[in-house]
């Protein structure tokens, strides 16, 4: 069996002798290095993943969701480093297959041995079931499934259908974790007979009554027929029951409760495991930030870390790339939201009705592939509950037009919108518009964030080296 | 004066943000100070078909029209009689589908639709994605129109049926005669999925007119209101379709 599995040595060393050596060069060509590598020797070996991470003495945990692994996944990380942990982890942006291959390969010593103890991965939700049956992992954590860029990923149910064979090809040794606030992902817990745990928010005074309208999965996936929800949390997430069959959202044994929101400073909340309760400060906005904390928090749970080190880790954090990043520009408070798809965007509108007053918005919307070339998306998000509090929005990107007429439909005065496609020009007119003791909300779709980098690094003095910031 | 909207399954049929012309026909409507009543009908929920002016279906995921399909069947010929009897509509992607002939599956099956629209669908090997623009010839008066198409499904006009225009950039209804969408008396069936209203203002305005004569007779005239937002972004969209 051995000979299978393991190459002879020579032949694994050349690979990772490559893997390198096209990870240095594509840095050298202005790539960033982080899927070539991989996808180099992956074309070349399709086993790669499996055959590096098995050696990995702490295993490997996968993370997916639509909205917040890369978050989540950063959260981990940081739990995982006070733990004195050392993680082989992929960047944001490189979570397919390849991505993965080239964190392993660049971790590996010559002989294909990993450096670090444990792997930690964020894995596209389309590549998830490629991924986890190539690096059988310890613990696979599901966040949510919302509705993205169809033109890239295909309807919903096509993706939750690769999740769900995912789950049931699942080895029995690993510990699977669900979000039972989501129906759709929650379901798949059923799939397994043991080694599932459940996450959720258990404060109905953080929900509402009334459905978001890009919320998705408003049907019993048993039966067919339309839930009851009890309280909505975030789109379709919440507790939810199926008055035709009886199907309900399964007790999660590690929650979130008495959450409290401090604006864009961040939030509280009780975390509750059945070991013990920790409150838990975080310093990120809105409560999509909660539920990555609480996954992350349930992740650590599920690897036997305690919870000094997920409440401090937690308490410490700092936003993931784009993801809330806060920083002043021209003496000015910038803060950076980004937005991908109608749930995200919706939870950032919600995060800003949290702070009071008037809002400066720079908006830039995007259509490249990265982005979802189709940007019907934007006439999903509740635009109208944020619409009286715009005071000033300047729109830009390949489709700035289309988001200043979004925001016409949604209520905003003509005289407030300003067009500008150029980013760079248009981050200069939101910065003028904003006043002394204002702050700018720039909420960028992902390859307008990149583009806002660039321009915030080459036109503006800031408060952050932004060195580590900007796209390579 | 006011116009009567049925937004039929709007809770299955939303998977491009069909919300987007809903907004738009409402917004339309208030700046001209014109009332708007916006109904929503569900599975099992039978609008009275003589009340509206204006129907609209957007597209859904395969499984949600599936379930659309039964249950229009089930609703009978009253959305036929009331576009016959000139009442507005606009099916976009998936709702264009039902509402032809037949959809035949990739499998050999087939999937009766309402025969409102003289088209059929068959399931394509390929999917159609892209920005997608059209000259349209709306009674005489040429239209360029543009959106976003995503569907697999190939859709074939019987002979002497009039399509929504004629494809200048993107796939249409079939990628091979030309064609996209169809309009049949004041019904529209289209490709151009989600918010295709808000950007296309002429065809908007063409629609609210017909809704408005519809419900106050051949005279009635819609006012016109400034559109130069909504013609910058259209002019970006067909640009990006003929890239």
């Amino acid at each position: 069996m051995m000979d299978q599995i393991q190459e002879s040595r020579p032949v694994m060393a050349a690979k990772v002798a490559l893997a390198k050596t096209v990870a240095a060069a594509s840095g050298r060509a202005g790539h960033s290095g982080t899927t070539l590598p991989g996808g180099v020797i992956a074309a070349i070996d399709k086993g790669v993943i499996g055959r590096v991470s098995r050696w990995l003495p702490e295993g490997s945990v996968l993370v997916s969701a639509t909205n917040g692994k890369t978050t989540t996944n950063a959260m981990i990380a940081d739990i995982l480093a006070r733990e004195g942990m050392k993680v082989a982890r992929n960047r944001e942006g490189a979570n397919l297959a390849a991505g993965v291959a080239t964190a392993l390969l660049k971790d590996a010593s010559l002989t294909g041995r990993p450096r670090s103890d444990i792997g930690l991965f964020e894995v596209d939700e389309f590549a998830l079931p490629e991924v986890a049956k190539q690096c059988s992992p310890r613990t696979v954590l599901l966040m949510n499934l919302f509705r993205d860029q169809l033109d890239r990923y295909g309807e919903l149910e096509h993706i939750a259908e690769r999740w769900r064979s995912a789950v049931m090809s699942l080895g029995s040794g690993t510990q699977a974790i669900f979000n039972a606030d989501d129906p759709l992902v929650a379901a798949m817990a059923t799939l397994r007979q043991d080694r599932t745990l459940c996450y959720g928010i258990e404060d109905t005074a953080a929900g509402g009554k009334v459905m978001q309208h890009a919320s998705d999965s408003k049907y019993c996936t048993v039966c067919g027929n339309p839930f009851e929800y009890e309280i909505f949390y975030m789109g379709h997430l919440g507790k939810y029951l199926c008055p035709a069959c009886g199907y309900s959202r399964p007790s999660p044994a590690i929650y979130a409760e008495k959450l409290a929101f401090d604006g864009m400073r961040g939030s509280r909340f009780d975390l509750v495991t059945p070991e013990c309760t920790v409150s838990i400060k975080l310093p990120l906005p809105g409560l999509y930030n909660v539920y990555n904390a609480l996954a992350a928090a349930a992740c650590a749970f599920s690897l036997g870390i305690g919870p000094a080190s997920v409440k401090d880790g937690l308490a410490a954090f700092s936003a993931a790339f784009g993801r809330v990043e806060q920083l002043v520009i021209e003496g000015k408070k910038v803060v950076m939201l980004l937005v991908k798809n109608p749930a995200g965007f919706n939870e950032v509108v919600r995060t800003l009705l949290t702070e009071p007053g008037k809002k400066s918005l720079l908006m830039a919307l995007n259509d490249r592939i990265a982005d979802g070339r189709d940007v019907s998306w934007i006439w999903d998000v509740d635009l109208e509950v944020v619409a009286p509090e715009i005071e000033s929005a300047v729109t830009g990107g390949t489709r700035a037009g289309e988001m200043a007429m979004r925001l016409k439909y949604a209520g905003v005065d003509q005289s407030l919108l300003k067009v500008e496609p150029d980013l760079r020009e248009a981050l200069r007119q939101a910065l003028r518009r904003t006043g002394e003791k204002e702050t700018l909300y720039v909420l960028p779709t992902y390859t307008a964030m990149l583009a806002l980098r660039q321009a915030i690094h080459q036109d503006f003095t800031t408060d952050r080296k932004l060195g580590d910031l900007v796209w390579k | 004066m006011e116009i009567r909207i049925a937004h039929l399954y709007p809770a299955l049929l939303n998977i491009y943000a069909d919300r987007g012309n809903i907004i738009c026909l409402a917004k339309n409507c208030q700046w001209r100070g014109i009332d708007v009543v916006v109904d929503e009908f569900d599975l099992g929920k039978k609008p009275d078909w003589e009340a509206y002016d204006f129907f609209y279906l957007g597209g859904g995921q395969d499984r949600d029209q599936l379930l659309v399909c039964r249950d229009l069947a089930a609703m009978g010929s009253g959305l036929m009689e009331a576009v016959e009897a000139g009442a507005v509509l606009l099916a976009v992607c998936g709702g264009y589908q039902l509402l032809g002939e037949f959809y035949r599956t990739a499998a050999g099956e087939t999937m009766e639709g309402v025969g409102l629209f003289r088209a059929y669908t068959v399931a394509g090997q390929r999917r159609c994605i892209g920005n997608v623009a059209l000259e349209s010839d709306m009674e005489g008066r040429r239209l360029t129109l543009a959106g976003f198409e995503n569907h697999s499904g190939k859709t074939y006009l019987r002979d002497g049926q009039q399509p929504l225009g004629r494809v200048v950039a993107g796939f249409g209804n079939n990628a091979e005669d030309g064609t996209e969408g169809i309009i049949h008396k004041n019904a529209i069936g289209t490709y151009l999925h989600g918010p295709l209203l808000p950007k296309n203002a002429l065809l908007t305005h063409h629609l609210l007119e017909k809704s408005l004569k519809h419900r106050y007779g051949p005279d009635a005239v819609l006012t016109a209101v400034e559109h130069a937002l909504e013609d910058e972004a259209l002019d970006v969209a067909v640009r990006l379709a003929r890239r």
